[in-house]
């Protein structure tokens, strides 16, 4: 581990610290059902069912880890590619498909373009699509647990693109200053949009930029699901002990477009991707459960079948939701209507009386 | 009641609001030890300690970023920006982030941040310590700004700012921070946000002014009784939301606006003002709508008394409507 203000590049975690036994299938099983939506996902954008989906392949054994590693009570700061981190934070994939439908079960009411959900009952804040924003709020809700002195983490998920945005630099900066509860976990998937790694930085390594701010930086392999866990567990026990901040950067690798608006192939080579894809972490892991005898291949087929189903079953069901109230447009801007706003929904509401189209 | 002036007021509220309310605290720049380069918060690091003070690194949106995190997690944090000029590198933070969490979260996550600064020329402060660009955050749903230009007001505004459940930027004329003293309420007494406040009643013209511009404006007021000429003072206090039933009531008794502010006036918070009247108070006014503002230019420096708007040219505003009808 580098210490603060230790001139070193990023080191492995001590290897001391284990995924439970018990939690290995269960962490397999999130992430097939991760891979199983994302890839669901995709194809109901095709056909035009959803508006829009930013795929997470390849980041399945990173997000799962890393969310496992935390107590209930830890504050998730996500960007917007972090749906394996809410599942395994418990919630319910037919939530994560309200919000992708923008529907009147929508926690958020329909409010943003889909993966920007947020459900405050797992503690795991509303995303926005700015780069980096979300690492100073972490920051300053782990100043606030420290002064409060509750024994919690924030923990805020970002990409290799942010670790150029201001924020990046604002928050780490604050942290190591003030020495409070956070962990920074950087999934590299090698690509920011159409920028590789190599050109959003001259650095090494994005962990050792933690050095600079006299602040932990650790590199792990991100497709290594005990890697991360041991990472994350071990940032989390020194910050509750009041260790201060880590900084985790886990190397993974997009499989997928930036999004369902990106065509990938103008910038990467099929070779890379399939590269890439020999250290596939479901493949990985799955590869250790059957060699340990805990998984077969039957077992597996059958799982995989199980998850299409329920993906399937859960879509449709949340596609028979009912739709938003477009009155419920004016609420939330404030705690209150504001005149301005009354009136506006007033004028909305003459309209629709006198025979307008809703919307 | 204790005699203050506006500086004085803001120390003594952000302290009373630190006593009755442990979640309270502040973040910003040079804030802590220092007490502030205005000094408005003098003596709070020495009663509070360095939690509830908190001397920050040289980062607007660290501040905000920050600040938004303690308020989604439950405290009630107050950050100061040192100048409104230097406010833009937490612009994202501010129009992005902290306007819109309420809304972008369904209602789940509401953050609660007053953001205060000092805005506005008249200190020879040149470009960057001088602007007034209240006009950008007004446009952005979701976050309330008000401007204060008494001492009381600048209690009665930042208690409401800090109870209120929304986000408030709080915009401090600093030109008038010690120029002009006043009572000052001891207890709790809170100024309602949206409620415009006359300084002055009339039945010839209505000034509309907030902030700085207050006292020219009423100065103006005051030659213009002596020209026979009876001006209604209007100060706005809050800019969001805007009490719009008294700018219109005012004008459908005067028939004549002048609208008075120091930022530039293409676009300026002005204009708003005389859409607002143009929509639903065209039939009242016998005059057209006069706007005396700072030019459309960037700040100067050696003339800032001639980019500033003065009793002077409110007055000759107010005599041409006056004598347009």
């Amino acid at each position: 581990m580098v210490e603060p203000g230790t001139p070193s590049t990023a080191s492995p975690v001590s290897g001391k610290t284990t995924y439970p036994e018990t939690g290995l299938l269960e962490a397999y099983r999130l992430m097939v059902l991760a891979r199983a939506a994302d890839e669901r996902c995709l194809m109901l954008q095709r056909q035009g069912r959803i508006g829009f989906y930013a795929p997470l392949m390849g980041q399945e054994a990173a997000q799962v880890g890393a969310s496992h590693a935390l107590t209930p009570e830890d504050w998730i700061f996500p960007a917007y590619r972090e749906l394996a981190v809410a599942l395994a934070r418990g919630v319910p994939l037919r939530a994560i498909f309200d919000q992708l439908l923008g529907n009147a079960e929508d926690e958020i009411k329909g409010r943003q373009m889909p993966n920007h959900f947020g459900f405050r009952r797992q503690n795991f804040v509303v995303a926005s699509s700015p780069i980096g924003t979300q690492i100073t709020q972490a920051v300053g809700a782990a100043m606030a647990a420290q002064r409060r002195k509750d024994s919690i983490v924030t923990i805020a998920f970002f990409g290799d693109g942010a670790t150029s945005s201001n924020d990046f630099h604002a928050g780490l900066n604050f942290a190591g200053v003030y020495r409070c509860p956070s962990i920074f976990f950087c999934q590299n998937n090698q690509w920011a949009l159409s920028m590789p790694r190599k050109r959003q930085t001259r650095s090494a390594t994005l962990a050792e930029k933690a050095t600079a701010y006299g602040i932990p930086g650790v590199l792990v392999d991100g497709n290594d699901l005990h890697a991360v866990y041991a990472a994350v567990r071990e940032a989390r026990a020194r910050a509750v002990s009041g260790g201060g901040p880590t900084m985790i950067e886990a190397e993974v690798y997009r499989f997928g477009p930036h999004s369902t608006s990106d065509d990938p192939k103008r910038y990467r080579t099929d070779e890379e991707l399939s590269a890439a894809k020999e250290r596939d972490p479901i493949g990985r892991l799955k590869g250790e459960l059957v060699a340990t005898g805990k998984w077969t291949e039957e077992a597996d087929r059958k799982l995989w079948e199980e998850v299409r189903a329920t993906v399937s079953r859960t879509f449709e069901a949340a596609e028979k939701a009912s739709p938003l109230d477009p009155r419920s447009i004016f609420d939330d801007v404030f705690a209150d209507l504001t005149p301005r706003l009354a009136e506006e929904r007033a004028e909305y509401d003459a309209r629709t009386r006198e025979g307008g189209l809703p919307s | 009641m204790t005699e203050l002036n506006l500086v004085q007021a803001i120390n003594r509220t952000l302290r009373d609001a630190m006593r009755d309310d442990p979640n309270v605290l502040l973040l910003g720049e040079d804030i802590g030890v220092n007490g502030g380069v205005f000094r408005a918060t003098e003596g709070l690091f020495q009663e509070f300690g360095a939690d509830r003070v908190i001397d920050t690194p040289l980062s607007e949106t660290g501040i905000v970023g920050a600040a938004i995190g303690m308020a989604l997690y439950g405290l009630k944090p107050v950050a100061e920006i040192q100048f409104l000029d230097f406010i833009y590198p937490a612009f994202d933070q501010i129009v992005s982030e902290l306007a819109k969490f309420r809304y972008r979260s369904g209602g789940q996550y509401p953050a609660h941040v007053v953001i205060r600064s000092p805005y506005g020329g008249g200190i020879k402060g040149g470009l960057y310590h001088s602007q007034s660009t209240e006009a950008y955050f007004c446009h952005t749903a979701g976050i309330k700004v008000v401007v204060p230009s008494t001492p009381a007001d600048a209690r009665g505004l930042l208690l409401s700012a800090i109870d209120d459940e929304d986000p408030v930027l709080f915009l401090e004329p600093k030109r008038i921070y010690r120029s002009l003293t006043g009572e000052v309420p001891d207890g709790a007494a809170r100024v309602p946000f949206g409620r415009a406040r006359i300084v002055r009643e009339g039945s010839d013209v209505s000034l509309f002014a907030y902030g700085a511009m207050v006292p020219p404006t009423a100065e103006a007021a005051e030659r213009l009784a002596r020209d026979g000429v009876s001006a209604e003072v209007i100060d706005l206090r809050s800019l969001v939301p805007l009490d719009e039933a008294a700018v219109i009531a005012s004008v459908e008794k005067t028939g004549r606006a002048v609208i008075v502010h120091e930022a530039a006036r293409f676009c300026g918070f002005g204009a708003e003002l005389a859409a607002l009247l143009a929509e639903k108070a065209l039939y009242s006014l016998k005059a057209p709508i006069a706007r005396v503002t700072g030019f459309d230019t960037p700040f100067p420096y050696a003339l800032e008394n001639v980019y500033l708007p003065n009793a002077d040219r409110i007055a000759r505003a107010a005599r041409s409507a006056v004598r347009a009808s």
